[in-house]
Parts: structure tokens; sequence; C-alpha cells
């Protein structure tokens, strides 16, 4: 066991545990961040899809070691309050079946949109492949991102 | 006041009774008659001024309404749209409706989400709940004002009297609505479906905001203090069982509280329950998984273990030779003169179509948290089947059914999987003996390899056509692997000469419902060999289908458990699709239009797809239309289109790339690497979807949809290549052209 010092969602989280644990079950079973889904284990899914420095990272990969370096963001750490363009947009399209894929498709799409503010269908494709959803609802997944870049884009335009 | 009587039908009777009256029949057990006695219920508390009308409903003086989601949620919608039926009868404003997932209770009736029943059975039944309530709160406004109660009416939450000008919000109506003693439901007047706002319109899923904030919904999200996290290893041949294991290495290892063997079948000689294993117990997910990479386990393997997809395969083909009532070749139907016809017909076409087993690879892997204490346990599961959860549960543990409660929680993926309670089982022996909560969670690859898999299947088809292209003779012999075609399944009742012949193939892969059990491959054979017949008869598929489904309405089922066929509804869905799709219209060469439809589920849905298939043989579904008559009410549109948008998606998902490989008894493919699963970039990108409304009881979307597009895309894969798909995966055609 070694001691490591985390920084998820802007808060300092110190934890016991062994290094090459995944800081999937790191967030899930210590830090009772449990938003962060496994799929599959093997980077496969992207269910656990978090941010690390902002890039989207599969966290049932990444060590906790790893991680100990970074600034990590989970999909409670998006909004505090589901304000963020994605969740608005996921909640107005009615994009979820389960929902079980969803925190992780959110995830990957912020850090899209962080680097793209206009995404193509093609940008959607490269962007979003990684990501499963078994109910398959990539269709409002596809409408849910283009709705996200319009509502960001009149919260830009009403700032400027 | 609590106004419950306990359902006193068992859930085989419900699904009869149901299926019987299209839904209407059960709903008088949900409310307790006038004058009957109270049954109290200990998990509906008593609050004080609080109206409580039956189980399902809760009205607090500030107005919010509660209303009790009975039904798992597995990404159906089920938890918004039947408290949207309660929430519409009652004249509720949705925006005060409160909805809260009701523990697996009597009270609620059946509680069990599978074959797209809930809507069917919940329909009238959740009205009812919602009338009463709302006849009620009428009763109370009423007699406040010394006015007839059939002058008022409840609307957004308020109990209005026109003539007078009068209101009272419900609110303030739950004191007096209390004192009124529940009137019989079928006293209760429903409304005029035209005045409905509710109902069709687009809601939200009620628990939207906390799926997209990452809040604890799901069972593997679940805590208990003082839990402990367990895996559980079982043989990789179906059946084994351990005789040994390295279980003194695997507790010493860091992390670890227990690991011991588990040598029992529950249901005894059954699959699909609690079967031996070696359970590993440790302090966090983590330490469990890492624990178990290094246990070694000496397995018997049982009798299955030199079964193969390969061997199967060749039983098939020998099984295909056989005459009409030798031995394993049942004759399940037969009409008219089959040979007579096949050897007089203007064209014959003769093709083998088969398919795999398939995974339902729920995104959320298979878990359970259980706390048995002595006598009594806790369960928290992610099961579409909460009654059979706790009935193997009793089962396995000796304790009564009743001292055992359970928690259903959001579920990540049905499809028929968590009609099985064997996770359950097995957290709960594990429970048993910690004698602590234990949250046990499976890999994908215990996943894929322990599932209770879609069977494959075998069909030898011949088809014959008259001189003047009608199709005259249907001859199928279905080879499979436990369940085969029923005798009234399409095209029976269709063709004049009929014969369907059916086999089993002994094996020991378990096997469950999975998505529109049957139909869901059953669509596909039927639609691609009716689209090869209709070429061979030289005539558009769409007129060879319609010309089929003939001039009856009604077509009566045959034999005991026949069903009847409504040709109408089919044949108006067809009619919509091929021209909402613009079918017929002139496509580039490598671009195709194929047309697939289906009864199931007690829906009618047709779909045509529209792909394009590269020289190079690269397919892509560029457009599904979809014509759906599941009766004269959708409940709530967004969810309705999301579940059609959905079953197409997943059709093509299945079709397109899924197959598992059966070698030496055990399933080759380990995890998504070695299963792909359909990815965002082969989504369809246009789904156009149309409700046909129909004087019918509405219906449920969570399966119908399904079976029709795997044959809407093979057949317009022909028409882009001129290559047929006769075995699925898709993926095993080469569909290049030149
Ligand atoms: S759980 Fe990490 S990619 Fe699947
Ligand atoms: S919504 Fe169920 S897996 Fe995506």
């Amino acid at each position: 066991m070694s001691k490591f010092t985390l920084q998820v969602n802007g808060r300092s989280h110190e934890v016991d545990v062994a290094p090459e644990t995944p800081l999937l079950w790191v967030l899930r079973d210590q830090l009772d961040l449990v938003g962060t889904k496994f799929g599959c284990g093997i980077g496969q899914c992207a269910a656990c899809t978090v941010h690390l420095d902002g890039a989207p990272a599969r966290a049932c990969l990444t060590p906790v070691s790893a991680a100990a370096s970074a600034r990590v963001t989970t999909i409670e750490g998006l909004s505090a309050d589901g304000s963020h363009p994605l969740q608005k947009a996921w909640c107005e399209l009615d994009v979820a079946q389960c929902g079980y894929c969803q925190a992780g498709q959110i995830m990957s799409a912020a850090a899209l949109l962080a680097r793209n503010p206009n995404p193509s269908d093609g940008d959607i494709d490269d962007a979003m492949a990684a990501n499963l959803c078994r109910c398959a609802t990539y269709f409002r997944i596809r409408a849910g991102i283009h709705r996200a870049a319009e509502m960001a884009a009149a919260d830009r335009e009403a700032k400027a | 006041m609590s106004s419950i009587l306990r359902a006193p039908l068992d859930r085989r009777s419900f699904l009869k009774l149901a299926t019987m009256a299209g839904g209407g029949l059960v709903l008088g057990y949900y409310i307790r008659p006038a004058g009957a006695a109270e049954v109290a219920k200990p998990d509906i508390e008593k609050v004080d001024g609080v109206f409580i009308p039956n189980a399902f409903i809760r009205i607090a003086p500030d107005g919010t309404v509660t209303v009790f989601s009975a039904r798992p949620e597995v990404g159906q919608g089920i938890k918004t749209s039947l408290p949207m039926i309660v929430a519409e009868e009652l004249g509720a404003d949705w925006k005060n409706v409160r909805v809260v997932s009701a523990v697996l209770d009597p009270a609620f009736g059946p509680q069990f989400a599978g074959g797209s029943m809930s809507t069917p059975m919940s329909y009238t039944a959740m009205r009812r709940v919602g009338a009463t309530a709302r006849a009620m709160l009428v009763e109370a406004a009423a007699q406040t004002w010394g006015v007839p109660a059939n002058e008022c009416i409840a609307e957004a939450g308020v109990v209005r009297h026109a003539a007078s000008g009068r209101s009272m919000k419900f609110g303030d109506l739950v004191a007096k609505a209390s004192t009124l003693p529940v009137p019989a439901a079928e006293s209760v007047a429903l409304k005029d479906p035209r005045d409905f706002t509710l109902l069709g319109s687009r809601i939200g899923g009620v628990d939207n905001l906390k799926v997209v904030t990452g809040q604890p919904l799901f069972g593997i999200d679940q805590k208990r203090p003082g839990m402990v996290f367990a895996v559980y290893e079982k043989g990789p041949v179906w059946g084994a069982r351990p005789l040994s294991a390295n279980l003194d290495h695997v507790k010493s290892l860091p992390g670890v509280r227990d690991a011991f063997i588990v040598d029992r079948t529950v249901p005894e000689g059954q699959l699909t329950g609690l079967v031996p294993g070696v359970a590993i117990v440790a302090d966090s997910t983590w330490a469990a998984f890492s624990a178990r990479t290094q246990l070694e386990v000496k397995w018997q393997e049982g009798g299955f273990q030199n079964s193969s997809w390969e061997d199967f395969s060749r039983q098939a083909q020998e099984l295909a030779k056989a005459a009409p009532g030798s031995p394993n070749v049942a004759v399940a139907r037969t009409d008219g003169d089959v040979d007579k016809a096949i050897s007089g017909a203007a064209r014959v076409v003769e093709a083998a179509y088969s398919y795999p087993f398939i995974s339902h690879t729920n995104l959320e892997p298979q878990n359970c948290l259980v706390h048995v204490q002595g006598d009594r346990a806790e369960i928290w599961a992610p099961t579409q089947n909460p009654d059979g959860a706790r009935k193997l549960a009793s089962q396995v543990l000796g304790i009564a059914a009743e001292k055992i409660q359970v928690t259903i929680t959001r579920i990540g993926g049905g499809f028929g999987r968590r009609l099985d309670s064997d996770p359950v089982a097995e957290a709960a022996v594990i429970s048993q003996r910690l004698g602590a909560p234990v949250k046990l969670t499976w890999n994908r690859t215990d996943d894929l390899q322990h599932d209770h898999y879609r069977p494959g299947g075998f069909h030898f088809l011949k088809g014959a056509v008259d001189a003047d292209g009608s199709l005259s003779a249907w001859r199928s012999h279905h080879v499979s692997f436990g369940s085969n075609l029923g005798a009234d399944d399409y095209p029976a009742r269709f063709v004049p000469n009929y014969l369907l012949l059916n086999s089993k193939l002994e094996n020991g892969v378990p096997q469950g419902p999975w998505r529109a059990p049957g139909s869901c491959t059953y669509a596909w054979m039927i639609c691609c060999f009716l689209d090869e017949l209709a070429h061979a008869a030289g005539r558009d598929p769409v007129e060879f289908n319609l010309a089929l489904l003939g001039d009856r309405d009604l077509v009566p089922g045959t034999g005991e458990r026949g069903r009847p066929y409504n040709a109408a509804r089919m044949r108006n869905v067809v009619r919509q699709v091929a021209e909402r799709s613009g079918w017929g219209k002139p496509l580039a060469r490598g671009k195709g239009m194929g047309l697939g439809y289906y009864f199931s589920h007690q829906g009618y849905i047709a779909e045509v797809a529209e792909v394009t298939v590269s020289p190079k043989g690269d397919l892509k579904v560029d457009r599904v239309v979809a014509a759906v008559d599941v009766g004269s009410q959708i409940v709530n549109m967004s969810g309705a289109e999301n579940q059609v948008q959905g079953s197409i998606t997943d059709g093509l998902n299945a079709a397109w790339r899924q197959e598992l490989d059966i070698r030496q008894g055990r399933v080759v493919q380990a995890n998504f690497n070695e299963y792909p699963m359909l990815r965002i970039p082969d989504a369809p990108r246009a789904i156009e979807i149309h409700f046909v409304k129909t004087d019918n009881p509405p219906t449920g979307l969570g399966e119908p949809a399904l079976p029709p597009l795997a044959p809407a895309v093979c057949n317009a894969i022909f028409a882009a290549t001129g290559k047929r798909v006769r075995q699925l995966p898709i993926s095993r055609t080469d569909l290049s052209w030149s």
C-alpha cells in the first residue's frame, strides 16, 4: 500500500492503496464518486472516461500512481448542478436510455467541445468512437453534442 | 388511509390475463374495492396530513404529488411513462409530480420488466389509479362548495367549478379527501383520450439530471456500512464443478478476507440459477479482482466439454436431410401438400439460413448487493425480475421469501438478461457465510462467458411461386437449441401449402430471453426468404408482401396456443413505410432499399432500410424509416421514439458483427476487443419514425421495433449488390461487387 494525494474535482484527497490500483476503483470504492463507470476494464468501452488535466482518459487503465500528478475531473465535477451545456442538452433531448454509458459519453464529448466548439459529424465520429452505448442511443448522442455546441455558442455570444 | 389489496394472481396468471384482455382486466386488484378490508402495508408509511388514496399515489398538503414507479427501469423509460399515465388521469401538474421507485411489494401488482408487457398490463390500471384519486379530490371540493361533483373538473393540480368560478388546489383538498371512502375503481370515469394533455407529449426521463451528474442510481453504485467486495469464478465449461483451489494462497493476498468453494446448483440441474464456483471476498473491488488473477482451480468439467459450434452446425446439416416424422424431426404444422406444390411450381427457391449465439452484454456488468442477517435478508439488485430474485434467494438461503426485502435499483441495460437472478444468488450465499453486506461484481469476461445467451439457430427453407407470381408453398425446417418456431408463426396461415418441421440439438448452453426472443431472429429469416421469393416471382417486394398478407383483416389463431394476426394492421404499416420511405425511387448502383416487417410483442411494425455498399464491400446504413402501430395512444413521445431509435440501432448492432464462438464447451470471446459492438460512426444517421395510431389498446415498445431491422438491412444489401446474406452476422458475407 502507498499513500497518494489526488486532486479530484478541485479537491484534495489522501488515499492509501496499492500503486497499480486503477483510478476507476479508487474513485468508486475509496472516494465514493461512482458516476465513473466500470464496463470492461481494458479500455474498450470508455464508460470510465474522466479528464486528466482536461484530456479524456480511461480511468480503468490509469494507475492511481499516474493520476496523482494530474488534475482529475469526473462527471461529478463537470458542473456542480448539471449546468454544463452537454448536461443541459442531454436532459433537453432526453438522450439516455439506461444511462449507464452516459457519464463516459458526456466526458468524451466535453473534451471534444473544449478543443473544437463546433464539431462536424465526422469530428463526432472520431472523438466518440471509443464510447460504447449498449442501448444504442447514438442518434441522440450526436444530436446532443450538436445541441450543446449551439447552447455554448449562444452563451458565449451573450457574454460577449 | 391505506387502501391496498394484495394482488391475488401470480405472474403467470397475470401474463395470461393481460394477454387475453389486452391489459384491461388486471387493474381491479390494485385498488381496494369499496368496503373491502384494509391491508396495512409496512413499507407505505403513514405520514400525517398526506393523502394516500392507493399504493401508487401520495399527495402532500403543499400540493406535491408523489407517484410510485413499481416496474424496474432498464432504459425502457417506464419510470417516466407509467407515472405520466397516473398524472394524466389525476389531473396533476407534471411539474409538481415526484417519481419514487417502489420496493418489491405485492401492493404494486406485478413488478417485472420483460416482454414489453408493462404498458399493456398497466395502461388501464394506472389510469384507474389516477382517476380514483382524482374522483376523491373532486368529491372533496364538491362537498366543500356544496355543488354536484360532476360539475367539477381537476386539471393542472387544481379542482375547478366553472359555474361559480371557484377553485381549490389539490394540496388544500387532501385533508378532506383523506376522510372519504375510496370509490370502486370500475365506478370511476376515465378521461376521454381527446382531453389528454400530458400523454403523447415529450417528457424527459425523470432521472435524467441524476444520470448526467453521475448520481449513484445503479446496482453497482450501491453501498452499505461494513460492506465487503466479492467476485465469483465459475468453471469455463458450463456445468463445471470446482474440485479444489489454491484457497490458502488467495486468502494470504492483500485485502482478501475470505475465499471458498461453493459446490451447489440451485435449482438443481439448472444452468441459470446458482451454479458451482469459487468466491473471493476482499476489502475493495480491486483487491478482489487482483486476487482472482492468482486463483487456480481444478474443475470437473461435466458433460459438455466437447460441444462446439462447428459440431452443432454439422448436426444441423444432417438433421436437414432427415424425412418429416423421423426421430427428432417433428411435424409442427402442415397445411395442404407442400411436396406436390413444390414439384409443380413455376419457380422454387432453396436456402439455408443460420445465426450464432450472441450475448446480452449489458453495459453495467452483473452485480448485486446482499445483506443476510440471520433469518432475514436485504437485496439491492439491478433486476428486471425482483420477485424471481427473491424466490431464488429464498431457495438458496433457506430464508422465507417474506423475510427478504428487495430494493430495485436503476439497471444499466436489461435486454432480458436480468430476468434471471444468478448474480443475486451468488451474492446471497457469500453474504450468508460472511454475515456482512456483500457487493458482488462480475467482470466483462464473466458476463460474456456466463451469459444466458440468445440462442443460435438453423433454418432450412424451400419456397415455391406459381406462374402468376403468388407464393404457393413454404417448407421450413428449424433446427434449434431448445425453443422452436411455433405453429402459428408467420407466414403460416398465409400460404396454402405449408410445412414446419422442428428439431432440437442437445446442448448445455445456458439460454435466456434476448430482446424480442424468437422474433429477433425469426423475423430476419422469414422476411429475407420472402424477399428471395419476391425476386424469384419477379415482383416488387412491397407489392409481393402486401399480396401475401391478403385481404382478410383479423386472421384467427389455430390450435390451443394460436394467436390472432391482424393482417389489416400489418398491411397498413407496410403501405405507410413504403410511402414514407420513397420506396421504388431510382437509386445509384451500390445503393439499395429493403423491407422488413414483423408482429411481435403486440406491435405491428414495418421498416425500410436504405444502405450504401462500396465496391469493396463496406456497408453503411444511411437511413431507416419505421411505421409503428402500437395502438391508440403513445404514452411519452420522447420515450417512444427513443425506444424505436434504440431498437433499430441495436438491431443493426446485433446483426452486423456479433457472434460468439463455442469451442470445447465454452465461449471463446472474453471481452469487447473480441466481440465487436456497434459504435457511433456505424449508427444510422437518419431514423424516421411514423406512429400509426389505430383503435387498439396501447402496447409496449421495448422490443417490437428490433426484429424488422435486420431483414430490412439484408434485403437492402441485396438490392444494392445482388448478394444474399443468409448467415448472421452480416460481416461473415463478402459484400464486394463490381
Ligand atoms: S471500463 Fe474503462 S474502457 Fe471500459
Ligand atoms: S444508455 Fe444504456 S448503455 Fe448507453
